[in-house]
């Protein structure tokens, strides 16, 4: 089935299969591979993206749910060379390591502070639960949020 | 050494200079395995056994080929070359044949042009099974009448130790029972890969492995390919604890690609992952400590026993420190240790951060805790009248040469100021968070102190090496080095490392790193915390050679023009430097550029003998960790308040990627002491998915408050140990005691489940020690 959709701005379309998630639909046809695949049933938030502005697992959406809908990714956040505060922070704080959780945490880092611009640290915990982390222990990965807040904020 | 860099080079060692990957993984641009993609590419599917051991009657692809879309299904019988593959033993099956011996052995392979394709053909697969009798229990391998799962038997390998008078008398004993479960590595980035048949023949395969070398000698045999022919190349690596040790999808897509002529990629789903690699080996240890009435050890009896699953995989290795390490990090003059792993069909189990020393670790500091309550002694004063230091002999006669600052790691992490108790507090810091529907009226807070240890880099014998190539040229803005380095960046930060001691050793800031594959030598595994020391002490030599061939360059230049070089020549900047003065810019001599290859060994090391007795480890690794916890004792709940832990790092190159280092290998030792385990009924695997299987989420982890204890290694680049393991090693320890302070219960397996620290669950129990094999 051929789906339109808006995707970081841009018009695209694509064919899919009807069982197809958003997820495939991004890493398979559209070449947006910074969602990550994972887990297949939302539980580790690698592939977190908006739809219409709203924090989702792109795993758990068909494709065709988004059909003339809006998607922003990963790869929306940095303009060019400039990273995202929220970017800046995870390479300042060293909370990458193997990287493979990081796109989905920084998306919802960014959906975070674009609600709660100054979290407190439970805060952060509870919207941050549903991304699994296996290398960093979160230690740094609270630590890029404090200081991406410093520098949303302009501290 | 004549010459120093006198002016520092910025993110240099020492500096916790930027990750070199780290902006393109921020901004979803790194490629990982599974974001290959190549003109034509042909998705592969594995087909598994659904049973833990039975013989296959017959493999019919027939139907799976006649699906639209789909080019290529292969058997046993397709496998051109060698049909086994495997790290110390090759025991393993390319693809089954005759008979399967754990659920989710591959049988089969399909090729289509999707992924969904795939997985429709892979169901096509008609594969008769005849059901065998499985052996599913460690201990029921060993018996006489157990079902065979290889021709020599289900012992894998025992290691025994004799030390001192094993018999000498003690005034107190303490004995105890203690098992670990299986846990999993849980990479966040599944096992990946793409395969493309090159014109000569060969294939080019790109993939997320720990160590390309060791592959390509199991991928080139079973495709009947000469080594060079077989090009392995470094795929983004999400992840790898030990799990990318073991080949997976390797020869498997390689298979394909060769056949259909076309690139194949194959990434496992999360359950295919589960099913498709190695396991922490789940542990019975029995162990019996005598001490004088002053707490001195005297005697220390084990046995340990591991489930190897049905194949070999590391498990040999991972007994033999299993048992070097059973007696802790402890001097004990007396000591008789047996260790066997054995042969089930439950799945397989090899490589995971601490390989070993984490299910002795949860032993012995159990131990030393029995034995500092039956003696009435302080726990952490115990240990530090116990504690090994330079010139001790361990159980297996191998005297510590290196730095071993057990009593600084204890003293440091037992002199990190306690978290307070909270007056008041949000209900969703109660254990369990928003799942305790409690008033915090059963909390109990318990505090436990674990100090362990761990091998750096490859043992007994093993002649572990580590090549890098290292290019001097001249870029458009001053002087460029190119490390090529086979070393695998599996999230650990190697790469950054190697480029730390590339600017450090030649002056030079600007440092890039060659794409790692097998076109220079092999780097070794990134596993066993060796790669700073490895191939950093590879890219060091190799510095060192360009260095000097430079230095003759500009020697050569200055008597061409007569002038007299009195002083020492340096690099500094962009300049040749001799006495404080520049002579140069360093780039008027790099036409050609200047190449030099180095390979780095550690000292040798032996094998040790039949009672056990070896020089077999190059150096140790100490860590203590003490955990503060609460308890719901009414829900069984946990909440792991504080990790503070002092770490033996010798020095650290990247501080803020060491302290990375400690809290995320911390997570995973939390992780197998609360949740992780891999569930098996019947050698079948009930939980393969992160709905089933939990690993420790940000509500899980508590602070962890390290201090890194810098004492440099003689005869190491840098004086730099390896600082990815230490900390799982203790981690799981450290926080079963201080459950065991909050509830007075035995606790002796982990993971701890709500049921042990509610009593509903006995304490596992045995009437005697795990057996030791038996005649065969």
């Amino acid at each position: 089935m051929l789906i339109r959709l808006k995707v970081n701005g841009e018009w695209r379309e694509a064919d899919v299969w009807p069982g197809a998630s958003l997820l495939t639909l991004l890493r398979e046809q559209l070449g947006l591979v910074g969602s990550k695949n994972a887990c297949e049933q939302g539980e580790c938030g690698s592939c977190s993206v908006w739809l219409d502005g709203v924090l989702v697992c792109a795993c758990l959406v068909l494709a065709a749910q988004a059909q003339e809908r809006e998607v922003r990714t990963v790869e929306a956040l940095a303009d060019g060379p400039r990273l995202h505060p929220v970017q800046e922070a995870f390479l300042e704080a060293g909370a990458v390591q193997c990287g493979f959780c990081t796109p989905g945490l920084i998306v919802a880092i960014v959906d975070l502070l674009e609600r709660d611009p100054s979290p407190d640290e439970l805060t952060v915990r509870e919207a941050l639960a549903g991304n699994l982390c296996r290398c960093t222990g979160y230690a740094k990965i609270l630590d890029a949020v404090r200081l991406a807040a410093q520098k949303m904020a302009g501290v | 050494m004549s010459t120093r860099i006198r002016e520092r080079v910025r993110g240099g060692v020492g500096e916790s200079a930027r990750r070199i990957d780290g902006a393109p993984k921020v901004k979803g641009q790194f490629l990982y395995g599974s974001d290959l993609w190549a003109e034509d590419m042909l998705w592969g599917r594995t087909v598994r056994s659904p049973h833990p051991h039975a013989r296959i009657r017959s493999v019919d692809v027939t139907e799976a080929l006649a699906l639209p879309g789909v080019h290529a299904a292969l058997v046993a019988a397709d496998v051109p070359g060698k049909k086994t593959f495997g790290l110390e033993l090759a025991d393993q099956p390319v693809l089954a044949w005759e008979r399967v011996r754990y659920q989710g052995e591959p049988v089969a392979l399909v090729a289509a042009v999707d992924l969904e394709t795939a997985r429709r053909a892979a169901e096509r697969v008609r594969v008769t099974y005849e059901e065998l009798p499985a052996v599913t229990d460690m201990e029921q391998a060993l018996r006489a009448d157990a079902p065979r799962l290889h021709d020599q038997g289900n012992v894998l390998k025992h290691v025994h130790i004799e030390h001192g008078d094993p018999r000498a008398p003690a005034d107190v004993w303490v004995e105890g029972y203690y098992e670990t479960g299986m846990q999993d590595q849980a990479i966040l980035g599944p096992e990946s890969g793409l395969a493309v048949p090159a014109e000569d023949g060969g294939v080019d395969l790109y993939v997320a492995t720990q160590w390309l070398h060791v592959d390509q000698e199991q991928v080139a045999p079973a495709l009947a390919l000469p080594k060079e022919k077989v090009r392995l190349h470094l795929a983004g690596v999400g992840g790898a604890f030990g799990a990318r040790e073991d080949v997976s999808m390797h020869i498997h897509a390689c298979l394909l690609a060769l056949r259909t002529r076309r690139p194949v990629k194959m990434v496992y789903s999360r359950e295919e992952s589960f099913l498709g690699h190695v396991h922490r080996h789940p542990a019975r240890i029995w162990m019996r400590h005598g001490a004088a009435p002053d707490g001195r050890l005297v005697t220390v009896h084990a046995r340990l026993l591991i489930d190897g699953g049905a194949y070999a995989s590391s498990s040999p290795a991972v007994i033999t420190n299993a048992a070097t390490f059973a007696a802790g990090p402890y001097e004990v003059p007396n000591a008789l240790i047996d260790g066997t792993a054995v042969y089930t069909n439950n799945p397989p189990c090899g490589a995971m951060r601490g390989f070993g020393a984490v299910q002795a670790c949860f032993a012995y500091e159990a131990q030393m805790d029995k034995l500092a309550a039956r003696l009435g002694i302080d726990p952490v004063a115990l240990r530090l009248r116990n504690a090994l230091a330079t010139g001790a002999v361990l159980p297996t006669g191998q005297v510590i040469r290196g730095t071993a600052p057990v009593r600084e790691v204890i003293r440091r992490c037992a002199a990190i100021p306690l978290p307070a108790e909270p007056v008041e507090r949000d209900p969703l810091t109660y254990p369990g968070g928003a799942g305790n529907v409690s008033r915090g009226e059963h909390l109990r807070r318990g505090v436990g102190f674990a100090v362990g240890y761990k091998n750096i880099a490859y043992s007994a014998g093993f002649d572990d090496s580590a090549e890098a190539r290292v290019k001097l040229f001249a870029g458009a803005a001053g002087p460029v080095v190119e490390v090529h380095s086979a070393a695998a960046e599996v999230g650990q930060g190697v790469h950054t490392i190697l480029v730390q001691i590339a600017r450090e050793e030649l002056g030079v800031e600007q440092v890039m790193l060659h794409p790692p594959d097998t076109l220079v030598g092999s780097a070794g595994s990134s596993s066993a915390s060796r790669q700073t020391m490895m191939s950093g002490g590879a890219v060091q030599l190799a510095c060192r050679a360009v260095r000097e061939q430079l230095f003759e360059r500009v020697r050569r230049w200055a008597r061409a023009r007569g002038l007299a070089l009195s002083g020492p020549l340096a690099i500094a900047g962009p300049d040749i430097v001799a006495d404080g003065r520049a002579l140069a810019p360093v780039v008027e001599f790099l036409d050609p550029p200047i190449v030099a290859t180095r390979v780095y060994h550690h000292r040798k090391t032996a094998p040790l003998d039949e009672r056990g007795q070896g020089d077999a480890h190059v150096l140790f690794a100490f860590a203590a960790q003490r955990a503060v916890v609460e308890v719901d004792e009414e829900l069984g709940l946990v909440r792991v308040v504080q990790i503070a832990c002092a770490q033996d790092v010798g020095r650290a190159i990247n501080p803020q990627s060491v302290y990375g280092q400690i809290e995320g290998g911390t997570a995973q030792g939390l992780g197998l002491a609360l949740m992780e385990e891999i569930r098996l009924k019947d050698g079948r695997v009930l939980n393969p998915s992160f709905t089933d299987y939990l690993i420790p989420t940000i509500l899980d982890m508590p602070a962890v408050v390290s201090v890194l204890v810098e004492e440099a290694e003689p005869g190491v680049p840098f004086g730099a140990k390896g600082v990815g393991e230490p900390s799982t090693v203790v981690a799981t320890a450290a926080i079963v005691a201080a459950l065991r302070q909050a509830t007075g219960r035995e606790l002796n397996r982990v993971p701890v489940r709500p049921d042990d620290l509610v009593g509903l669950a006995p304490p596992p129990a045995r009437p005697a020690p795990p057996p030791v094999p038996g005649p065969i």
